[in-house]
C-alpha cells in the first residue's frame, strides 16, 4: 500500500458488498416474492440477478430483500419497488433479464417500466 | 457476490454460548439448500448483547435473531434464507412490534448508545482487513502520513479532548506530547490490552471485534512520537483476541500498512505482541513494561515517568485499547466533532461491561455525562426479578459504589471520584437489595490481596490486614474500634503504597463505608447481616405453624441438620446448619426463613 487512491480503490470495492447490512430508512426496497409458487415459477435467477446488478452497480440505497406468498401466485415471479414516499411499484413474471432492465431504467433512471407492471398485465 | 449475508457473532461470550456450533450448521444447512453462492455467513466480534447470545443478524433485512440454537438453524434457512419468511419466534422480543419488525437501533437497549470504539464490533468481520478498509480503515493514517506534521497529530488529540479510557483518565495528547519532547534514538508506543478488572471486557471486544483500528492508531501514536515499534500487552487468557490480532498483523504487513515506508512516506513501524499471563498487577504501566522487558511484572518507581524512561529506558507511551479505538475516528472527523460529545472536562463516550443484577448484560458505549439511572433503567433494563436498586460499582476493585442518592449523576471522570469511586476501565456492577455491601468490599479486597505483587510493603501485609478485619466483621466478631482502624489503615495504604493498585485497593471499603455504614454497624452491633448474606449472622428458622411435616427439607438438608417427623413440624438444629439455603429452596410451604 503505497498511496490512498490504492487504499481508495479497496474501499470502494469492499463497500459495494458491505453496503448490504446498511439499516437506513431512506432506502428503497426491492422485494422478491420467494414462496414456493415463486420459487418454482423461477424466482431465485431474479433475486440474484437483482442482488448481484445492486451491488456491481454500486446502488448504496437499494436493499434487495425477499418475501413471502402475495396471493398472486399465477403471476410470479414478483418484484415490488417500494420507494419512500412513492406508491408502490409491483413487477410481474419476471426474468433476470427484465429484472436487469428494472435496474437500469426504474432503479437508476427513475422511469417505471410500465409493460412489466401488474397493471398493465391486469388490464 | 452475495445477495444476503448472515452475520454470527464470535466474541468469547458468544463462543462459550454456542456460536461455533451455529456457524457449522449455517454452512451445512445452506450448503444442502443450494445457498452457497447467494447467502454469506460472516463471523463478526461482540454486539454488546451477550445476555442474549449466540447471536444472529441476517442482511439485507437486520434481522436480529437472539437465543438461537443449532436445532433452530435448519428452519432459518428453509424459511428465512430461501423462502424470504422471518421465523418470528426467534426474533429478539424488543425489536418486535404491532406495525412488524423495528429496527435493533431503535431498540432501548441500542437508541441511547453511541459507537465510536465499538463501531465495528459486530458489523465487520474482524479476520478480513477489506471489510475493515471498506468502513473507512487505514484513511486516517494514511492522511496523517501524507498531511499531518507529528505536532499537528498531537495538537488534533489534544483539542479533542481525549481522556485514557483504561482508569486514570490523563489526557492523551499530553501524554504524546511529552513523549515527543523527549529525544532518543528509539521510542516506542505500547497497547495496554491487559484488562484486569473483574467484570470489564471491553477491551477484549475491541481486540475481537475491530483487531485493526489498534494497530492503525498505534502506528499514528509511532508517527507522532517518533516511534518505529509498537508493542501489544494482552493477557493470554483471551485467546480469541490474540488470533485475531496475529490475523491482523499479518494482513496489515501484507498490505504495507505496517512496515518499512508506510505509504511511501518514509516512515517504518511494525508491531509485535506481548502475551501476558494476567497478573492484574501488569496492568499497571511501570509493572507492564517490566514485564514486556522479560522481568517479573513488579511497578517502579515513578519519577522517571515512562514518557521520559519507559520501556527498555527509552521513550514509552502507553494507552489503553479503548483510547486507541478512538483515535482514527477523531483524526477523520476532526477534533471538534469529538469534543461536542461530552462533558466539559470529559470528552467523547465510554464503554461499559453492565454486569450483575441487570437484565442486559452486556456491553454499551455511551456519551459522557449520560447518567447512571440512563444507563441502568433505560438501555440495561432494569434489575430482574423486580428487586430494588441498591448501588452500582465502577472501576472494579479500584473503585466504588455508587448509591441510589447519586442515581441521577452525570457519569464522567471527575464526577465519579468526586463521589469516592472512579472510572476505571468500565466495568459496572449492579448491586440490589440482596447484596450485602460488606461482603462485597470483602470480595473486593480478597481479589487485591492475591493480586498484591509483594513489592511494598503497605499493599502487601496493609491489604491482607484490610481482608482480615473485613472477615472478622462478617463473621459477627467485629467491634466499633475496628471500624475505626478498618478506616485508618485504608487511608495509610492510599497513601504509602507504591504504585495504583495498592494506592486504590482500599477504595472498595472507604466507599462502602461512606454509603453505607449502616450494614457495617448492624454487623458490628446487632450481628446481622441486613441483606441475609454474611452466613456467620444468619440462621435459617422452620415456622412450626406452617410446616406440614413434608419432610421434603429433612431430605434434601446435606448435613442431616434437619429433624422431626412425618406430618409434624420440623426443627433445624442451629450448630448443625451450614446455612447453604437448600432447604428453603425446597419447602414449598414458606415455612422456613432466614433471619
Amino acid at each position: 500500500m503505497k498511496t490512498l487512491e490504492e487504499l481508495k480503490a479497496i474501499r470502494e470495492s469492499m463497500q459495494s458488498q458491505m453496503g448490504l447490512r446498511k439499516e437506513s430508512g431512506e432506502q428503497i426496497r426491492v422485494v422478491v416474492g420467494m414462496a414456493t409458487c415463486g420459487i418454482a415459477s423461477g424466482a431465485r435467477p431474479v433475486l440474484n440477478a437483482l442482488s448481484d446488478a445492486v451491488q456491481a452497480k454500486g446502488l448504496k440505497n437499494v436493499a434487495v430483500t425477499q418475501t413471502g406468498c402475495i396471493g398472486l401466485c399465477q403471476y410470479e415471479p414478483i418484484v415490488e419497488v417500494m420507494e419512500p414516499g412513492k406508491d408502490k411499484v409491483t413487477y410481474v413474471k419476471m426474468t433476470p433479464e427484465k429484472a436487469n432492465e428494472v435496474i437500469d431504467q426504474h432503479l437508476i433512471r427513475g422511469q417505471v417500466i410500465k409493460k412489466y407492471t401488474i397493471t398493465e398485465m391486469l388490464g | 457476490m452475495y445477495r444476503s449475508h448472515v452475520l454470527v457473532c464470535g466474541g468469547t461470550g458468544c463462543t462459550s454460548s454456542g456460536c461455533p456450533k451455529i456457524i457449522e450448521a449455517l454452512q451445512t444447512e445452506i450448503k444442502k439448500a443450494g445457498l452457497k453462492e447467494e447467502v454469506s455467513v460472516v463471523q463478526t466480534g461482540c454486539h454488546g448483547l451477550c445476555a442474549l447470545g449466540p447471536i444472529m443478524i441476517v442482511y439485507p433485512e437486520a434481522t436480529f435473531y437472539a437465543l438461537v440454537k443449532p436445532e433452530d438453524v435448519p428452519e432459518i434457512v428453509s424459511e428465512h434464507l430461501l423462502k424470504g419468511r422471518i421465523v418470528n419466534r426467534l426474533v429478539y422480543k424488543e425489536t418486535v412490534t404491532e406495525e412488524g419488525i423495528k429496527s435493533l437501533n431503535d431498540t432501548d437497549f441500542y437508541r441511547k448508545q453511541h459507537r465510536i470504539a465499538l463501531r465495528n464490533c459486530g458489523v465487520i468481520n474482524p479476520e478480513n482487513i477489506d471489510e475493515y478498509i471498506a468502513t473507512d480503515g487505514y484513511e486516517a493514517l494514511g492522511r496523517v502520513l501524507t498531511e499531518y506534521t507529528p505536532d499537528q497529530v498531537i495538537q488534533t488529540i489534544l483539542d479533542s479532548g481525549l481522556r485514557g479510557r483504561g482508569g486514570g483518565g490523563f489526557p492523551t495528547g499530553m501524554k504524546w506530547k511529552l513523549a515527543k519532547g523527549n529525544d532518543a534514538d528509539q521510542k516506542y508506543v505500547c497497547c495496554n490490552a491487559d484488562e484486569g478488572d473483574p467484570g470489564a471486557f471491553m477491551d477484549r471486544s475491541v481486540l475481537e471485534g475491530d483487531p485493526h483500528v489498534v494497530l492503525e492508531a498505534m502506528a499514528i501514536a509511532g508517527y507522532a512520537i517518533g516511534a518505529s515499534q509498537g508493542y501489544i500487552y494482552v493477557r493470554a487468557e483471551y485467546p480469541i483476541a490474540v488470533d485475531r490480532l496475529k490475523i491482523a498483523i499479518a494482513q496489515a504487513r501484507e498490505y504495507g500498512l505496517l512496515g518499512k515506508n508506510i505509504f511511501n512516506s518514509g516512515f517504518d513501524f511494525d508491531i509485535d505482541l506481548r502475551l501476558g499471563a494476567g497478573a492484574f498487577v501488569c496492568g499497571e504501566e511501570t509493572a507492564l513494561m517490566t514485564s514486556i522487558e522479560g522481568n517479573r511484572g513488579e511497578p517502579r518507581p515513578r519519577p522517571p515517568f515512562p514518557a521520559q524512561k519507559g520501556l527498555f529506558e527509552k521513550p514509552t507511551i502507553l494507552n489503553n485499547v479503548e483510547t486507541y479505538a478512538n483515535i482514527p475516528q477523531i483524526i477523520l472527523h476532526g477534533a471538534e466533532w469529538f469534543a461536542s460529545m461530552g462533558t466539559e472536562k470529559s470528552k467523547g463516550t465510554k464503554v461499559f461491561a453492565l454486569g450483575g443484577k441487570i437484565n442486559n448484560t452486556g456491553l454499551v458505549e455511551i456519551p459522557m455525562g449520560t447518567t447512571l439511572r440512563e444507563v441502568i433503567d433505560e438501555i440495561g433494563g432494569g434489575i430482574p426479578n423486580g428487586k430494588k436498586f441498591k448501588a452500582a460499582q465502577t472501576g472494579g476493585p479500584s473503585g466504588g459504589c455508587i448509591p441510589m442518592e447519586h442515581f441521577d449523576i452525570p457519569i464522567d471522570y471527575d464526577n465519579l471520584i468526586g463521589i469516592g469511586s472512579m472510572m476505571g476501565s468500565g466495568g459496572l456492577i449492579v448491586m440490589d437489595e440482596d447484596n450485602c455491601m460488606v461482603d462485597i468490599a470483602k470480595f473486593f479486597l480478597e481479589f487485591t490481596v492475591d493480586e498484591s505483587c509483594g513489592k511494598c510493603t503497605p499493599c502487601r501485609i496493609g491489604t491482607k490486614r484490610l481482608y482480615e478485619m473485613l472477615e472478622k466483621i462478617t463473621n459477627g466478631n467485629g467491634t466499633l474500634e475496628d471500624l475505626d482502624k478498618l478506616e485508618e489503615l485504608c487511608y495509610y495504604i492510599k497513601e504509602n503504597a507504591l504504585c495504583g493498585l495498592g494506592q486504590t485497593a482500599p477504595n472498595p471499603v472507604l466507599s462502602t463505608l461512606r454509603f453505607f455504614k449502616d450494614e457495617y454497624l448492624s454487623h458490628v452491633t446487632d450481628k446481622k447481616c441486613p441483606a441475609g448474606v454474611c452466613k456467620a449472622l444468619l440462621s435459617y428458622i422452620i415456622d412450626a405453624d406452617k410446616c406440614k411435616g413434608c419432610t421434603l427439607c429433612a431430605r434434601i438438608c446435606p448435613n442431616g441438620a434437619i429433624i422431626g417427623k412425618v406430618k409434624e413440624a420440623h426443627i433445624i438444629e442451629q450448630d448443625k446448619c451450614i446455612k447453604c439455603g437448600a432447604c428453603m429452596e425446597k419447602c414449598r410451604f414458606g415455612a422456613i426463613s432466614k433471619k
